[in-house]
């Protein structure tokens, strides 16, 4: 073994460092990117699809390639980058902020990550084979998903390696919260960070093996002859939306839960003021989590379930909305009589609480049963999902990167470029998805590429808000990128409120952070 | 070795993992290939494969000398451990799947079938059924009579044997678990051996009944969803089953040349579980796919 000061930076140059790094760090960034590049595919999907709905007809695609286009930039909006970007932080904070030396297992948190980006050609070339790329909508329902050409399979092998990489990424975290926190660091005192990820991880062991059965099941059906979704077989499609969603509810949870820790970590810190209700945050996110579990059927309101079905997962739905509250209430309550700052982060933090909230509020609307017959599978079912995933989940990610960057980079990014970054984020992330809200109402159908004369003016708001969008985030990059290059130096602490042990490391943070377990009291 | 300081050990940068991502790569994509019928995926599918056994070799290889060289302290034992349970329960929950199909198609989905009449008038469910168009289920483990008819598996013939062999198993290892606690190699080997011969038998066992579903009782995959859920059940198993079977050759030849101590055998122990696990899928199987 070589003196421990010798080998505190060491790593091989170039690529290699990339391809074979077992550390959390070097991991957590290769995460980062691989997210922010595909939030760049994705989106230039969403602009394909928001070109194509700009006006009435048929303008720009085909309506199989526009099939294709809502399908593939939902599979790799979650799959690929929201759910990799919270990994990216995971690695990234949780040894920091438990005082561990790296994650618990180096060698397998690297090939979590170097599974993604086979997966992710997979499902790019999926476009490309004859009869192009998966067509049926994120959820893949047969017997659409059944029919159709080889690129099918490819989103399946596609969610089988990225489902992979989420079970190893898990099993890491737990060892990791579970084992290497640093002495008095109880699990009582974690950052709320580290809890909501804990649970986050939990829930994605639980659901993404069954996942995999679903698209197993779905690719014996459509080569080897089975009839697990065939009636003429004594099968039942609708066993295929039961399976799925069973996976599927926890799944959103999956995309938010982490996102909660997120605000959690940010809101005190700019309140300067500790969390409110720390353990009832604690037991508001298991208590998700649980019910999280018994809800999936409301997706499935309008497929013909039996009155009780219907009514349990109605109420069962609404009751998620108590835990979901408390922790609402807890934000604002931690922001009540603080002494208040608005840096990048913080206005990250604020509007994704207040943007979250009115998607938990339409969430409300789509959960009572005899409404949603009029809302499911309408655009504001597609209004519903983005305020909770983008402005849930990606505003907790923006909020991150400025909130983390300089403890990353050891600089301090560009204030002016990124409330300019965030006012242009927030405002034209409202013009997109808010007027879809009156166009569901209204009766549009969501995954259709054509619609009604009287949907023109909604629609084109909505298209124009969505370019803005997707251009602003080309300012993000470059306040990254320049942050990166340069800047003014950042200080251990970064900011005047920070409380945590990843604030007491240097900025840049050392390599290896936590040779020896700092002690917690 | 490159542990900063801290005991805690942190293996150097390792190529492993990316080869096995390039191994994956090429089996996925030879595999959709394959199934459909597009040239040469059987080879990519080969190179994928000989690429994941030369990584296993390699990366195992190096954790099992890292392990006997005794870079692992207590805590790398509990990392270990934890990881090692969670990911057994995905893999419960993995055949969690496929048991809630089951029971979604005999609860739901067949009786609904029946009650409409609608699409198939007159049919009447009762399991085991392949369906309104699949062929009619004659009695258990006899070959069929007429030749639109499959005869299910019946539950007390090698299913019986196959649970007492499984269950056996379960018990050989415990004995050579208390091998290795009392520092007993040859009680450890003996019966790790035994176990081993008892995996060997099931597999058997099981390829035999696959055989003669296919050849005589005109039970196959596509024998409606009786033959799906029964096919599918029962062959991710095996497939575990073999999984753990080479699992355990390995700790045999590794125990043979002296490796892991009374207080330091998590990679005997880790297949132990694995195998318990096997074990309680079977018992599940034996009573809700065959038995019931
Ligand atoms: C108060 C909490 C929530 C409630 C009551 C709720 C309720 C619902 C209901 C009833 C639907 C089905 C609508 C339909 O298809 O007719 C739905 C759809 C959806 N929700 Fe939520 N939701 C909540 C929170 C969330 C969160 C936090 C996320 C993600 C971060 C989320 C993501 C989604 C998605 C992605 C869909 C659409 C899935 C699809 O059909 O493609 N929801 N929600
Ligand atoms: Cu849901």
């Amino acid at each position: 073994m070589a003196t421990a000061a010798a080998h505190h930076e060491e790593h091989p140059g170039g690529l290699t460092r990339w391809l074979f790094t077992t550390n959390h760090k070097d991991i957590g960034t290769l995460y980062l990117w691989f997210a922010f590049i595909m939030f760049f595919v994705g989106g230039a999907m969403a602009m394909v699809i928001r070109a194509e709905l700009f006006q009435p007809g048929m303008q720009m695609v085909e309506p199989h390639f526009f099939n294709q286009m809502t399908t593939v930039h939902a599979l790799v909006m979650i799959f690929g980058g929201v759910m990799p970007a919270f990994v990216g932080l995971a690695n990234w904070q949780i040894p920091m902020m438990i005082g561990a030396p790296d994650m618990a297992l180096p060698r397998m948190n690297n090939w979590s990550f170097w599974l993604l980006p086979p997966a992710a050609t997979l499902l790019i070339m999926s476009l490309f084979m004859p009869g192009g790329g998966p067509a049926a909508g994120w959820t893949i329902y047969p017997p659409l998903s059944t029919q159709g050409g080889m690129g099918m399979d490819f989103a399946i092998l596609t969610i089988h390696m990225l489902g992979f990489s989420s079970i190893l990424g898990s099993m890491n975290i737990i060892a990791t919260i579970l084992n290497m926190r640093a002495p008095g660091m109880t699990l009582m005192k974690m950052p709320l960070f580290v809890w909501t990820w804990l649970i986050t991880a939990f829930l994605l062991l639980a659901a993404i093996p069954v996942l995999a059965g679903a698209v197993t099941m779905l690719l014996t059906d459509r080569h080897f002859g089975t009839s697990f979704f065939d009636a003429a077989g004594g099968g039942d499609p609708v066993m295929f939306q039961h399976v799925f969603w069973f996976f599927g509810h926890p799944e959103v949870y999956i995309l938010v839960l982490p996102a909660f820790g997120v605000f959690s970590q940010i809101i005190p810190t700019f309140a300067r003021k500790p969390l409110f209700g720390y353990s009832s945050m604690v037991f508001a996110t298991a208590t998700i989590a649980f019910l999280s579990f018994i809800v999936w059927a409301h997706h499935m309101y309008t497929v013909g379930m039996p009155m009780a079905g219907e009514l349990f997962f109605m109420y069962s739905t609404m009751l998620i909305a108590v835990p979901t509250g408390v922790k609402v209430f807890n934000w604002i309550a931690t922001m009540w009589r603080g002494s208040m700052t608005f840096e990048t982060p913080m206005l990250y933090a604020i509007a994704g609480v207040f943007l979250f909230t009115i998607g938990g509020l339409s969430g409300l609307m789509l959960a009572i049963t005899p409404a949603d017959f009029q809302y499911h599978d309408t655009y504001f079912v597609v209004a519903h999902f983005h305020y909770v995933i983008f402005a849930g989940s990606v505003l907790a990610l923006m909020g991150a990167a400025y909130f983390w960057l300089p403890k990353w980079t050891g600089h301090m990014y560009n204030e002016r470029l990124g409330k300019l970054h965030f006012w242009l984020t927030t405002i034209s992330f409202n013009v997109t998805f808010f007027p879809q809200h009156f166009l569901g109402l209204a009766g549009m159908p969501r995954r259709i590429p054509d619609y009604a004369l009287q949907f023109t003016e909604f629609n084109q708001i909505s298209s124009i808000g969505a370019f803005v969008l997707g251009l602003s985030q080309l300012l993000f990059l470059y306040i990254v990128v320049q942050t990166i290059k340069g800047g003014k130096q950042a200080t251990d602490r970064v900011w005047e409120g920070a409380e945590g042990l990843e604030w007491t490391v240097p900025s840049p943070a050392p390599y290896h952070t936590f040779a020896t377990a700092p002690q917690v009291k | 070795m490159s542990a900063a300081k801290g005991s805690y050990y942190l293996p150097d940068p390792s190529p492993w993992p990316v080869v096995t991502s390039v191994g994956l790569f090429f089996l996925a994509l030879g595999f959709i290939f394959l199934i459909n019928s597009v040239d040469g995926g059987q080879w990519l599918m080969l190179a994928g494969v000989l690429t994941i056994v030369y990584m296993m070799i390699r990366w195992f290889g190096q954790v099992i000398r890292e392990s006997e060289g005794g870079a692992y302290d207590d805590q790398v034992d509990r990392s270990f451990r934890w990881s090692m349970s969670w990911f057994i329960f995905s893999e419960i929950m993995f055949f969690a799947a496929f048991f809630g199909a089951l029971f979604y198609a005999r609860q739901f989905a067949g009786p609904w079938l029946d009650n409409t009449e609608l699409l198939w008038p007159g049919f009447d469910f009762n399991w085991p059924s392949a369906g309104p168009e699949g062929p009619a289920a004659a009695t258990p483990s006899t070959p069929p009579a007429g030749p639109n008819q499959f005869s299910p598996m019946g539950a007390w013939g090698i299913p019986a044997i196959n649970t007492a062999i499984l269950l056996s198993s379960g018990f050989t290892v415990t004995m050579a678990h208390w091998g290795i606690q009392k520092d007993n190699r040859g009680q450890l080997v003996t019966w790790l051996f035994l176990t081993i011969v008892l995996a060997i038998v099931f597999v058997g066992l099981q390829a035999y009944e696959y055989v003669h579903a296919y050849t005589e009782l005109g039970l196959t995959l596509g024998t409606g969803i009786y033959g799906a859920t029964f096919f599918m059940l029962t062959g991710f198993h095996g497939f575990h089953v073999t999984v753990g079977t080479i699992m355990l050759s390995v700790i045999l030849g590794r125990s043979i040349k002296g490796h892991f101590t009374s207080g330091h055998h998590f990679g005997f122990e880790g297949v132990a579980w694995y195998w318990h696990f096997v074990d309680v899928v079977w018992l599940g199987l034996f009573i809700f796919v065959y038995w019931l």
